[in-house]
């Protein structure tokens, strides 16, 4: 559960978050949708207090994320930036990471086999392709074992098989009942996995909705056709119709 | 990439109940400080480059001494002054170099690669990431230059003994002046550990390094002669060898004085470093 009111950040005369108010709860994929430069990675960056807010709060169950004893285990994120040193092996990052929290070998071990990295863990990350790197932020943001997974623009540079693990990825993590939110400029890429869209645009909330809702309301169930002779049109959608046994839909 | 598909994720045991065993500690923060400096390349190597500048420009430096004095030629007169001792020592501000080059990467290599955003996201309090990394990254540079200064002072007095200069590691002082060595190398490290932090920046982490203590003692020069008597002193590199020296020069500080002089840098510096890691956005 990731709690943000009146979340602002500045940077001296310009605005990234502009009193960003929301709410992701577990159990489902919240979407966090918009344009680049929207502040969706200020935001994030805000939630794991790397940025501390200009005015306003966000917390993860309830506390600031600095405030939990085990933040790990709260929160599990991937930035978009990179965020490993390419001199260290995959295995030594996560060990590293680890150590921080009494983390058993063990675990480290089972992320890298969750994420796919065996065959690479012993080799230094600095050589790693767009999407082992990935693979390998998403690998620390799992090693926790966090309540709360979030991802900053997780399907960047990915090719697609990448882009079909990361949405189940992301589906099987909120059907376990954790809260999971993810970042991305693409409208297609979040009407496929989430379920919950936070959509905002220059530092603001603009909508707070379901993925269904949204597409209703933007008129998403009709479709308007442009024809340069509407005669022909007409004769070709009757004849069509007349074929169809379903008969022509009305609101087409 | 191709065993992806078949790895399907399942995150093990829905939701389970948060393992209280796993908390951030400050024992544990070290023990990740020292796994992360070890699991570097550049860690090995410039630890050996310092410890290989003590040992050969010490070692040269006693068999160039030697060479001389058998010759009977006239002594450059940096030699004429010199004990067995000193020469030893003639590699400790190369040595210097390259540990406090190391302890600015420690910190500064974490803002140039990123590292720093998965290390204060697991450890989001901070400051305990800055101490750890000092400490251990102290004690390691203390003991290299302590074996470092050891070790030179063996092989140069074995070179010089049977001249003038022959000296024994059981002289008055010699011990102790060679462990104070170790200490000034260590606290140059723990100093470069916190000008890395506080720069976030390898070139003005290293250029600040070798401005404090390579460029600052010369530009005293510039200074009025009472001026200069009173501050020179007190500069980092000149207590730092008031620490090791076993006769210090006219003016200098004795070895405790220059300790707690070079103490204050480091804790000046450290404290820099502090509030700019708690106070700023990483």
């Amino acid at each position: 559960m990731i709690e943000a009111r009146q979340l602002t950040k500045r940077y001296g005369d310009k605005t990234a978050v502009d009193g960003v108010d929301f709410t992701v709860r577990p159990g489902a994929v919240t979407g966090f949708l918009g344009p680049n430069g929207a502040g969706k990675s200020t935001t994030m960056r805000m939630i794991i207090g790397l940025d501390a807010p200009t005015a306003g709060s966000v917390t993860v169950s309830g506390r600031r994320y600095a405030q939990h004893s085990a933040p790990l285990q709260e929160v599990g994120a991937l930035l978009e930036a990179r965020s490993i040193h390419p001199g260290r092996s995959a295995f030594d990052h996560l060990m590293a990471l680890a150590y921080t929290h009494g983390i058993s070998r063990g675990r480290v071990d089972e992320v890298i086999e969750l994420t796919g990295l065996q065959s690479v863990a012993r080799k230094r990350a600095g050589a790693f392709s767009l999407g082992m790197g990935q693979r390998l932020g998403i690998a620390a943001a799992l090693l926790g074992d966090p309540q709360t997974v979030m991802l900053d623009e997780p399907v960047n540079g990915l090719d697609p098989e990448g882009v079909l693990w990361i949405r189940q990825l992301l589906t099987d993590l909120a059907a376990a009942g954790r809260t999971v939110f993810v970042s991305s400029h693409l409208m297609s890429e979040m009407a496929l996995v989430a379920d919950h869209l936070i959509i905002v645009g220059r530092g603001r909330v603009l909508a707070d909705t379901t993925v269904q809702e949204l597409v209703r309301s933007a008129g998403g169930d009709t479709v308007v056709v442009a024809s340069a002779d509407p005669a022909e049109l007409r004769r070709a959608l009757a004849v069509r119709a007349s074929r169809s046994p379903a008969g022509p839909d009305p609101s087409s | 990439m191709s065993t992806a598909t078949e790895s399907r994720p399942t995150p093990a045991a829905p939701a389970r109940p948060a393992d209280p065993a796993r908390r951030v500690t400050g024992r544990r923060v070290l023990r990740s400080e020292w796994a992360k400096l070890w699991s570097l390349r550049s860690t090995w190597i410039t630890l050996a480059l310092g410890l290989l500048f003590l040992l050969a420009f010490g070692t040269i430096a006693a068999l160039r001494y030697k060479s001389m004095s058998a010759s009977g030629q006239q002594m450059d007169p940096d030699f004429a002054d010199a004990t067995a001792y000193t020469l030893a020592l003639f590699g400790v501000p190369f040595a210097l170099i390259a540990l406090g080059v190391l302890g600015v990467l420690t910190t500064s290599g974490e803002y140039s690669t990123g590292m720093i955003r998965s290390t204060l996201a697991a450890v989001p309090r901070r400051l305990p990431v800055l101490w750890s990394k000092a400490a251990v990254y102290g004690v390691i540079a203390f003991l290299v230059g302590a074996v470092g200064a050891v070790g030179v002072f063996l092989i140069s007095s074995g070179v010089l003994s049977g001249t003038a200069k022959a000296m024994s590691i059981s002289d008055d002082e010699v011990v102790r002046g060679l462990l104070g060595a170790g200490l000034y190398l260590g606290l140059v490290g723990v100093i470069g550990v916190a000008l890395g932090a506080l720069l976030r920046s390898t070139a003005g982490g290293i250029s600040a390094l070798v401005g404090a203590f390579l460029l600052v003692p010369g530009l005293m020069s510039l200074l009025p002669r009472s001026w200069r008597t009173d501050i020179t002193p007190y500069l980092p590199s000149n207590a730092g060898e008031s620490i090791f020296a076993l006769q210090p020069p006219t003016g200098a500080l004795s070895a405790g004085a220059g300790l707690l002089v070079l103490l204050g840098w480091t804790v000046l510096a450290l404290g820099g470093a502090g509030y700019r890691l708690k106070r700023s956005d990483a």
